[in-house]
């Protein structure tokens, strides 16, 4: 179940979920000495990067034709 | 060099669930920007300097910058303003700055140890960037393109639509609907107006 309905909340945990699988690609990759770990690390800060800016851009969409960032305001699918 | 490596742990667990748990976006955001710093440090205890200093520039400087800039474009105004000043009471910012105490502390610590504190065997960046322009080549050129769809798509949905043509659309449904009930003159007036 959603408890934070504030869609910009909602974006900063996805940072956090991907910021916490990176951190365990640098854990394992310093485990085994690898730069594997090091490397996808850098794929993950990419796509965070890419994901963060289409997801803001969708935030400011949605503030100007709704005037709302409640998770519950986009329930409706009309057109 | 274990310690700082738990301190700078229980520092980020600490500060992600203030974030989750605080009310307020900004407030959350705070303690988001510590809980990146904190999470870098634990990159360097681990011995990957290089992703911890790709962690300050990118997560906590560029991609917060951009939270900011869209929080504080969402409420614009006087409101706006007596808002920024609720949210900067010093109730608010001592618990985000008395974490990040706690990390320069240890940074300044690390830093006055030197290199000698790293583990044992730590990956050099001299090692990760011949892994990724090695056999990680394709991952590098499929990253570059993401990067540039998310630029294409940002544009694309950030841009704001021409005002004249809402304008121009309410013209044009007010006039159909002028037609449809039978008032001739009111639409052909409006027409009028509307033709240079």
């Amino acid at each position: 179940m959603l408890v934070r309905r504030d869609l910009i909340v909602v974006l900063m945990s996805l940072e956090v979920m991907l910021n916490a699988a990176g951190l365990a690609f640098v854990v394992a990759g310093a485990r085994w000495h690898q730069a594997d770990g090091q490397v996808v690390f850098l794929f993950i800060l990419a796509m965070a990067a890419a994901e963060v800016a289409v997801g803001l851009a969708l935030v400011m969409q949605i503030y100007r034709r709704f005037k709302s960032l409640d998770v519950d305001a986009l329930s409706e699918m009309r057109g | 060099m274990e310690l700082a490596f738990y301190i700078a742990g229980v520092v980020a667990v600490i500060s992600t669930f203030l974030m989750l748990t605080r009310l307020n976006v900004v407030h959350a955001l705070l303690y988001l920007i510590v809980s990146l710093l904190a999470v870098a440090v634990v990159f360097y205890t681990l011995g990957a300097p290089f992703v911890a200093a790709l962690e300050v520039i990118v997560y906590a400087g560029a991609i917060m910058v951009l939270f900011v800039f869209v929080v504080m474009m969402l409420n614009l105004g006087k409101q706006g303003v007596e808002m920024e000043k609720q949210w900067l009471t010093p109730g608010i910012w001592t618990g985000p700055v008395l974490l990040a105490g706690i990390l320069i502390i240890e940074v300044l610590y690390l830093v006055r140890v030197g290199t000698a504190s790293l583990p044992t065997g730590a990956v050099e960046p001299k090692e990760v960037g011949i892994a990724l322009f090695g056999p990680y080549l394709i991952g590098v050129e499929l990253a570059s393109m993401l990067l540039l769809a998310g630029l294409v798509g940002a544009y694309h949905l950030g841009f704001r639509k021409d005002e004249k043509q809402e304008i121009q659309h309410g013209r044009d449904t007010y006039e159909r609907r002028a037609t449809a009930s039978g008032n001739s003159v009111l639409a052909r007036t409006d027409r009028l107006a509307r033709t240079p």
